[in-house]
């Protein structure tokens, strides 16, 4: 186990980036703190897996250097590493055993036959996979093989950190949670870093303790799923998390109100002068449907999702949505959409913009 | 347990003494580099041998072709030292050889017509349906590109002599047929499995009739199968002698048999059989140019 | 996949059906006809049973033949199996250089397989090829017409030459469809090259080795072109392998009884083989499948 620091560091595919657009993974400074289970989270093609290769040492970044508890590792090689890597697509051993399977890892680092085999019975034990210790791994079911390869990934016990690469896409959906949880408890127990690799919301908030979010190559928000869902850091992250995802508008901020084609809404908090693209966002939790006031909305569409509805409008050519808790009756006349000021983030060009406490602001 | 726990973390520390310290752009190239050239440089030096050992004969070959005769049986030399192409004049000037080239393209290219119109709609139905003794067709199917052409040699000989089909191009590209539909129908069979049904099911609610739905939807779908097939039905039909041989005397000649001719009866004329020879590998090289980038999953058989 | 039964699918195979039948079943109810009856020319035939295969397995002639032959496709599999595993190994991945590879290692394949014996032929003499000239400047005696080391070598080193490259192509393909995941995961578990290939090239290598073997199997044992025009069977019946033997009998001396019975046995004992690989083969696939 080992904190890992990634300093200066940038990777471009191309052999002579020109511009930072050529750059896969924009330069980037972080630590990933000892034992802590961290979730990257972001779209298909936004340097996630990139990141995650030339943390393991498959891929050499262009620039920077990563550290192991301060020690450089950029140069070695991935075997020196030491770390434990799971792929999106189970990657097994078919003409082995189960059981080889899991022990290979350990053998081929010299580890002494008895300490394997309670090891590998262990582990076994973890991912359900006991009884079939002795079959081939060939012609196991894809979540079968699948649970193997976490459990090879899980097997040394001395890994600097542990490295999940979209783990969970081909495994059912009951199993899924089956092996987050233990996944999570695991980290518990034993306290490795992980590093967890994901597109899904869902399983990023509840796997991490710390989700990263990135967005086009760049690290746009560090923090715990409640600091990325009260106050996203970019509008990325505001849309990305949530369902639905936060509401935002362009506006006009002057002191502690902000106006929306000339209607003006209060906030919380005071701001200066604002330049370039000037937006507010609100989550579709903190807004409320009334007949009075607030902005004007046109009702398109509910939806019922169960614990509640989900409210589609539009707000001068804007969509907008509201969650409207489940048997509140939505009549005729909630033409208007309020919002709760304390709630309301105020982004120039994407990024949030810290307000002061209102009666000082200008 | 705790053995191993204590151990590998003080070798991940012993192997990198002074990386620190070195800057990080410097450390990363030098230490990468070296590594991947000499892995690199093994397999260049493995593959330039085995390239070598390919292509030799074939230059000696050419080398010959553009000497003349008294140059080849007097010196010994690495290359031509009166460069001539007179041993090609004289191929493309006499229509004894080089209507061995055009026989030998005719019925190449109707064997490979031939045998993948019949072989499309067969491995079709081998791909998509069972039936009653499929099975055993498609093995018995696949026995015939295990029948050697000297056994049907003779039988050959007599059955198109009795239809009257001696000596004609078609009667070599049907001789043909006996291994190359059966390799059409396995290569096709394959590369058709890896299409998936719905495609079949959703154009056949869409009202599409089965032969609109083969060549308009499902033939552009294997394409890269049916080059495939196509390219190993050349092969296999370009290369062979023995039945084409047998086949034909004078009006279908082929140019491998009008070669193995000059031999026998002008034993010494090197420079034109070398000449003769280069321009049977011509078409070939050619065709592996053309298909040079589906090379890898054709010689699968698209089973990869 | 589930396939539907349907019988209809019949109208479908028929034109393979109505060709193979003229170009095999016919041929070969020829040789059948042949193999139980005598003539002493002309067109007069005799009923002469199962004569002739009694005698041919009497016959010293076949069971040499047989030998050579077999010895031969040992020889030929045995070195160009791992042979072209190992050339698939060291092959570029992708790139200019590999379109190169691939282009310049087919070219052998394309060859009319006379023009290989010719090839090959030509570049063993001594006084104007390169290999014999070699050969006899380093003060080695090689004469593939009178030797009979020499002409089997010589035989082996052009099947060699010839047909490498088709094992070491479908190796390839094997190894191109290995995804990355496979060789990053064994470098994170440390595994040795020696186990990369073990666990990870071999297996996934498995199908198309198959192929591999049941093609160069069968066309070595039926090989006739390329061995005639090197050695024309020679030196005495050293390289009278199978089908040179067949053809002497059938089209030089025109002993169709004998011949046609040589044809069927011929014929069975590569159809075995092959079965037996077929065989192995769909299991194996079966086992994959569960």
């Amino acid at each position: 186990m080992a904190k890992i620091t990634l300093d200066n560091l940038a990777h471009s595919y191309m052999p002579n980036p020109r511009g930072e657009e050529d750059y896969a993974l924009k330069e980037l400074n972080h630590d990933w703190v000892d034992g802590e289970a961290y979730a990257l989270l972001g779209a298909s093609g936004c340097g996630k897996s990139t990141l995650l290769n030339i943390i393991s040492g498959l891929l050499q970044p262009s620039q920077g250097r990563i550290l192991f508890d301060d020690v450089d590792v950029t140069a070695q090689p991935t075997a020196a590493r030491n770390i434990a890597q799971v792929f999106q697509f189970p990657v097994v051993y078919d003409t082995m055993t189960v059981r080889d399977n899991l022990a290979f890892p350990l053998r081929n680092r010299g580890a002494d036959a008895d300490y394997v085999a309670r090891r590998v019975q262990q582990i076994a034990a973890m991912i359900g996979m006991e009884a079939e210790l002795n079959r081939k791994a060939r012609g196991l079911t894809a979540d079968a093989k699948q649970k193997i390869s976490l459990g090879r990934g899980m097997v040394r016990e001395d890994v600097n950190a542990l490295l999940f690469d979209e783990p969970l896409t081909v495994i059912d959906p009951h199993m899924k949670w089956e092996l987050r949880t233990q996944l999570k408890s695991l980290h518990n127990q034993f306290g490795h870093t992980m590093i967890y690799v994901t597109h899904d919301q869902t399983e990023a908030l509840t796997f991490a303790d710390k989700v990263v979010v990135m967005h086009d190559g760049r690290v746009v928000q560090i923090g715990t799923p409640e600091e990325l869902f009260e106050t996203p850091q970019h509008t990325f992250v505001g849309y990305f998390i949530g369902s639905p995802g936060m509401n935002v508008m362009p506006a006009r901020i002057e002191g502690d109100q902000a106006y929306v084609n000339g209607t003006s809404l209060p906030l919380g908090r005071g701001y200066g002068p604002l330049s370039g693209k000037v937006e507010i966002g609100i989550r579709p939790e903190y807004a409320r449907l009334s007949d009075s006031e607030g902005l004007p909305v046109n009702i398109r569409r509910v939806e019922d999702v169960g614990r509640h509805q989900i409210v589609r409008a539009d707000c001068f050519g804007h969509d907008l949505n509201i969650i409207v808790d489940e048997g509140a009756g939505i009549g005729a006349d909630m033409t208007r959409v309020s919002f709760d000021p304390a709630r309301i983030n105020v982004y120039a060009d994407d990024w949030r913009v810290e307000g002061q406490a209102t009666g000082r602001a200008a | 347990m705790t053995d191993i726990r204590t151990d590998a973390p003080g070798r991940t520390h012993d192997a990198i003494p002074g990386a620190v310290t070195a800057s990080p752009a410097a450390t990363t190239t030098e230490a990468a580099r070296p590594r991947r050239a000499a892995r690199v440089n093994g397999s260049a030096i493995v593959m330039g041998l085995y390239l070598l050992f390919l292509m030799l004969p074939i230059y000696w070959l050419l080398n010959m072709s553009l000497k003349t005769n008294s140059e080849i049986l007097s010196t010994f030399s690495l290359w031509p030292q009166n460069l001539t192409l007179a041993n090609y004049e004289t191929i493309l000037t006499d229509a004894s050889w080089y209507m061995g080239y055009v026989n030998s393209i005719i019925y190449v290219t109707l064997n490979t017509v031939i045998s993948i119109t019949v072989a499309l709609p067969a491995a079709y139905a081998f791909s998509r349906y069972s039936f009653m003794g499929d099975k055993h067709l498609f093995f018995w199917l696949l026995t015939n590109r295990m029948a050697p052409p000297a056994v049907f040699a003779l039988p050959f000989f007599q059955l198109y002599s009795s239809v009257g089909l001696f000596d004609t191009h078609i009667a070599v590209a049907l001789a043909h047929t006996l291994f190359n539909v059966p390799l059409a129908v396995w290569i096709l069979e394959g590369f058709m499995r890896g299409v998936p049904r719905e495609i079949d099911e959703t154009a056949y609610i869409d009202g599409y009739s089965f032969p609109r739905f083969f060549v308009r939807i499902f033939m552009p779908l294997i394409a890269s199968g049916i080059g495939v097939a196509a390219f190993f039905c050349f092969m296999f039909s370009w290369v062979e002698l023995l039945l084409s041989r047998t086949l034909t005397s004078v009006e279908a000649k082929p140019i491998a048999a009008t070669m193995t001719r000059t031999v026998s009866a002008s034993g010494l004329d090197w420079g034109v059989l070398a000449a003769a020879g280069v321009l049977t590998i011509v078409p070939g090289a050619l065709v592996i140019y053309f298909v040079r980038n589906y090379i890898a999953k054709g010689f699968a058989l698209g089973r990869v | 996949m589930n396939k539907t039964i349907n019988q209809k699918a019949w109208f479908l195979v028929l034109p393979v059906l109505v060709l193979v039948a003229f170009s095999a079943v016919i041929p070969l109810m020829t040789v059948v006809n042949y193999s139980v009856q005598d003539t002493f020319g002309g067109n007069q035939f005799f009923w002469a049973g199962l004569e002739w295969f009694d005698e041919l397995l009497h016959s010293e002639r076949m069971w040499d033949a047989l030998g050579r032959q077999l010895a031969f496709s040992a020889i030929i599999l045995a070195i160009e199996v791992p042979l072209g595993i190992f050339v698939a190994l060291n092959m570029p991945k992708k790139g200019f250089w590999a379109s190169l590879c691939l282009v310049l290692m087919s070219l052998p394949l394309l060859i009319p397989w006379n023009v290989v014996g010719t090839i090959w032929q030509i570049f063993g003499r001594v006084d104007i090829g390169l290999l014999g000239h070699t050969l006899d400047k380093l003060g080695i005696s090689y004469n593939y017409t009178q030797d009979f080391l020499a002409a089997w070598a010589t035989v082996i080193v052009m099947d060699v030459w010839h047909w490498t490259s088709l094992v070491a192509l479908l190796a390839y393909a094997g190894l191109q469809s290995i995804p990355d995941a496979y060789y990053q995961a064994a470098k994170i578990d440390q595994a040795s090259r020696w186990k990369v290939f073990r666990y990870i090239e071999l297996p996934k290598m498995q199908g198309v080795l198959m192929i591999a073997i049941l093609l160069r199997f069968m066309d070595s044992f039926m090989i006739y072109t390329e061995p005639f025009v090197v050695t024309g069977g020679g030196p005495g019946n050293a390289t009278t392998f199978l089908s040179i033997d067949l053809v002497k009998m059938a089209l030089g001396q025109f002993d169709l009884g004998p011949a046609a019975a040589f044809s069927l046995m011929y014929f069975l004992v590569i159809l075995l083989i092959s079965w037996v690989f077929y065989t192995v083969m769909t299991n194996l696939d079966k086992r994959d499948g569960l």
